[in-house]
């Protein structure tokens, strides 16, 4: 049955308006079919809700008014409110749940670390109550990357850990001149340092060759010797539109291991019907700013950059065309012409865990202080 | 001690939202209760906060099926504004003062529990209503909150029939739904 059918047949049941033959059919599918029987409870609790709700919200309705006209009347007094614009006056009493929606309309950038990002001031202060926690959050992660660094300090490199401030992810998108594609978010963090990680902890020192914070891309460029070649990326860059309810896939960093999520396009356009974002169905968290969305043929359609802050799964994306476009700029101004992008994806074709295991080594953690 | 008859008409007025009953409580109380706060470091707004708070806890227990008030209503509404503002305070990290009681207090926590219970809820469904967007926030306040008839809504809405716009009115409600448990599951 479909969802809005449902919902009105629970209405009209807790309303009491079935008639008796509807009521007892109502009754005896809910008891032969649990499925179903699970999402009238469902409902229910949610009608019951908004009930609460509508009954709450007319109350205080009715509070308010009650008292603009006891003021009017001056039989109670107010001096603050005397005098003032109504407005002001429900402003003062509605602020509190005002103030909590703002902040859940909010997005958040989804970057291991502090939060800072290129979205304007007024996102900025919708996500400002976040940024302690992560820290704290951050902390703790440090500590136990400590831990586990200790731990493994004969497998891995050599060199001396630089200590990282935030994490986020990149992915290797040219092998002639080692190009990595990540968040324009992301470089606001790395004031002193910046490089990448792979997946066995080995860091290699870039530089961004590449910003544009309007689209929220970077591009970086592995200019660390020690960076041995790859082979030409698994996956290529997909020129159209992404469809709506295409199933995707990412792979990025929220934590310090390599982590897989799937989900489907859910929307064209971002929060706000931002045309430079798709919206995706899936989870992310912080650190997995610049993990890439992949389709099921192999081709990249976009660049995980943020979320809504209290939605878990929903999920922002920069289309590709805009990676592709930023490439091309590159391209452009600068003296890598010979940027080479997969046309041909080796990823086309195979299930979902050899393509994870083909591109997982080209997915990098972006690191720096 | 048991309620005068009077006392408990204002609660079953309280409950049915008479206008006139909540201006009578309004009257009575709203002088206690601004002493309350601004004798405590707090401003008349505040005060207007808190009583309006306080009236909402004592509508969320008046509605409580057999419910029963073992105080007066006065009582029971300083009481609960009175815990209200100290934690108010102490959130405000201006803790640590002592109020001095012009009323006799009883305990209320069970009940400001419940309301804080209810006030996660209702917060999350205030949200999700704030993202659903127009015309589905106001047709949906239209039927739920300001309980106008179907045709009504569908006149103010420009809907060719009541039909059409209950069909609108279910499309939103999916909608709300999902954006009510998408944070419900979440916290």
């Amino acid at each position: 049955m479909e969802d809005a059918l449902l919902i009105d047949a629970a209405e009209r049941y807790l309303r009491g308006e079935m008639s008796i033959q509807e009521k007892e059919f109502f009754e005896e599918m809910r008891k032969n079919n649990a499925e179903l029987d699970q999402l009238v409870v469902e409902k229910i609790f949610f009608l019951n809700e908004l009930d609460k709700y509508s009954e709450t919200k007319h109350f205080i309705h009715l509070l308010n008014e009650t008292s603009s006209k006891l003021t009017e009347q001056g039989i109670i007094e107010k001096n603050a409110v005397k005098g003032r614009a109504k407005v002001v006056f429900l402003w003062n009493k509605y602020k509190k749940t005002i103030a909590v929606a703002a902040s859940i309309a909010g997005i958040v950038s989804i970057i291991g670390g502090i939060l800072t990002s290129v979205f304007n001031n007024n996102k900025i202060n919708n996500i400002k109550p976040l940024v302690e926690k992560i820290k704290e959050q951050d902390n703790k992660y440090k500590s136990l990357e400590k831990k586990i660094g200790q731990l493994n300090t004969g497998n891995i490199s050599n060199k001396p850990k630089a200590e990282s401030k935030f994490r986020a992810t990149g992915f290797l998108v040219d092998v002639n001149n080692n190009l990595i594609v990540t968040n324009a978010h992301v470089l606001n963090e790395a004031k002193n340092q910046l490089f990448i990680e792979d997946n066995k902890g080995n860091q290699f020192i870039a530089k961004p060759v590449f910003v544009n914070n309007e689209n929220d891309l970077a591009i970086l460029q592995i200019t660390d010797e020690d960076f041995k070649k790859y082979l030409p990326a698994p996956f290529g860059i997909k020129k159209n539109v992404a469809e709506l309810g295409e199933q995707i896939f990412t792979l990025g960093y929220p934590k310090q291991e390599i982590v897989y999520n799937e989900g489907y396009v859910s929307a064209k356009n971002g929060y706000q019907m931002d045309t430079v974002f798709y919206q995706i169905s899936a989870t992310a968290n912080e650190g997995n700013s610049g993990s890439p969305v992949i389709n099921k043929n192999g081709d990249l359609i976009g660049v995980v950059s943020s979320r809504e802050t209290n939605s878990e799964g929903v999920v922002f994306v920069i289309k590709s065309s805009f990676i592709q476009k930023a490439i091309n700029d590159l391209k452009q101004s600068s003296e890598l012409t010979n940027i080479r992008i997969t046309t041909n994806p080796s990823l086309r074709g195979s299930d979902r865990v050899s393509q994870v295991k083909k591109v997982q080594d080209y997915i990098f953690m972006i690191k720096g202080n | 001690m048991n309620l005068s008859e009077e006392e408990k008409q204002l609660l079953v007025g309280l409950a049915n939202k008479d206008n006139q009953i909540i201006e009578l409580i309004y009257k009575e109380n709203y002088s206690m209760i601004t002493n309350l706060v601004i004798n405590n470091n707090g401003s008349s707004d505040d005060a207007a906060d808190i009583f309006q708070e306080g009236m909402i806890v004592l509508f969320e227990k008046s509605k409580q099926p057999g419910f029963e008030l073992h105080c007066q209503l006065k009582t029971y509404l300083y009481s609960v504004c009175r815990r209200l503002w100290l934690k108010k305070l102490q959130q405000q990290k201006k803790g640590g003062v002592k109020i001095e009681d012009i009323e006799q207090v009883i305990s209320v926590e069970e009940d400001i529990e419940l309301h804080e219970r209810n006030q996660v809820n209702f917060t999350i469904m205030e949200n999700a209503m704030s993202k659903i967007g127009e015309p589905c926030k106001s047709l949906l306040e239209a039927y739920y909150i300001h309980k106008k008839p179907m045709h009504q809504i569908a006149d103010e809405f420009s809907y060719t029939n009541a039909d059409n716009a209950k069909t609108q009115k279910y499309k939103c409600l999916v909608r709300l739904k999902k954006l009510f448990f998408a944070q419900y599951k979440n916290g």
